[in-house]
């Protein structure tokens, strides 16, 4: 009964993630801006490392921790290099 | 499965389930919230806010709910790093992401109280080089 449960619960949860994300991808290809289009992409990628834990909970395993640190490293290097080109070329 | 649920192993195996479930619940409502904001909100800065400051308290509940169900505990380490890395580098993407911002489309006097940024930004318009120097020291 219990593992029933369980399997619902991680139905859900897939399934708000899902319009989660989708509601990002929305966002980048909609977005007026280019900063909202990085706004978003940036938390579609912690939306990602979010969804592998979600994945090491269904298989009960942590083999993916050292991606998500990676992931965690280096996802906000894109933003600040969009950032700083944008107010570059704004203020010359 | 019923007959074995007051057994003690049973027993803390069911709560620690429940738990993850609770986490896993609490995550996902995170990013989705996330995600309606940054659809939702009108305005850049206010983005910054919604797409940033949800994912923190979601990858918290996510990876406690990894360490619960898989009960290997000494993947604490690796989640505290996880938890550091993702505190250190999202206010610093939202930062330069609200700078940039702030330059690019002015929000309106009527959204701000203080502004505090905006004699900054007016003294790098006028003269480059003097805001240059006044950063340096």
């Amino acid at each position: 009964m219990n593992s029933v449960i369980l399997n619902f619960v991680l139905i859900v949860v897939g399934v708000v993630f899902a319009v989660a994300a989708l509601l990002a991808v929305y966002r980048v290809v909609r977005g007026p801006g280019i900063l909202d289009r990085m706004i978003a992409s940036d938390m579609l990628m912690t939306t990602l490392i979010c969804i592998l834990g979600v994945e090491m909970v269904i298989n009960r395993h942590t083999t993916l921790m050292p991606v998500m640190i990676g992931l965690a490293l280096t996802g906000f290097l894109s933003s600040v290099a969009v950032a700083r080109y944008v107010s570059k070329k704004r203020s010359s | 499965m019923m007959g074995t649920v007051f057994s003690t192993a049973s027993t803390i195996d069911a709560v620690l389930d429940v738990l993850t479930a609770i986490l896993l619940l609490l995550g996902a409502f995170f990013s989705l919230v996330a995600g309606i904001g940054i659809i939702r909100f009108p305005d850049t800065l206010t983005r910054v806010h919604a797409g940033t400051k949800p994912q923190v308290f979601g990858l918290a509940c996510i990876l406690t709910a990894v360490i619960l169900s898989t009960r290997n505990w000494s993947a604490i380490a690796i989640m505290v790093l996880i938890l550091l890395f993702q505190m250190l580098t999202t206010p610093a993407a939202a930062h330069m992401i609200g700078r940039a911002a702030y330059r690019r489309e002015r929000p309106g006097d009527e959204m701000l109280f203080v502004d505090e940024l905006e004699q900054a930004v007016e003294l790098a318009h006028q003269d480059p080089e003097s805001a240059v120097q006044s950063n340096d020291e």
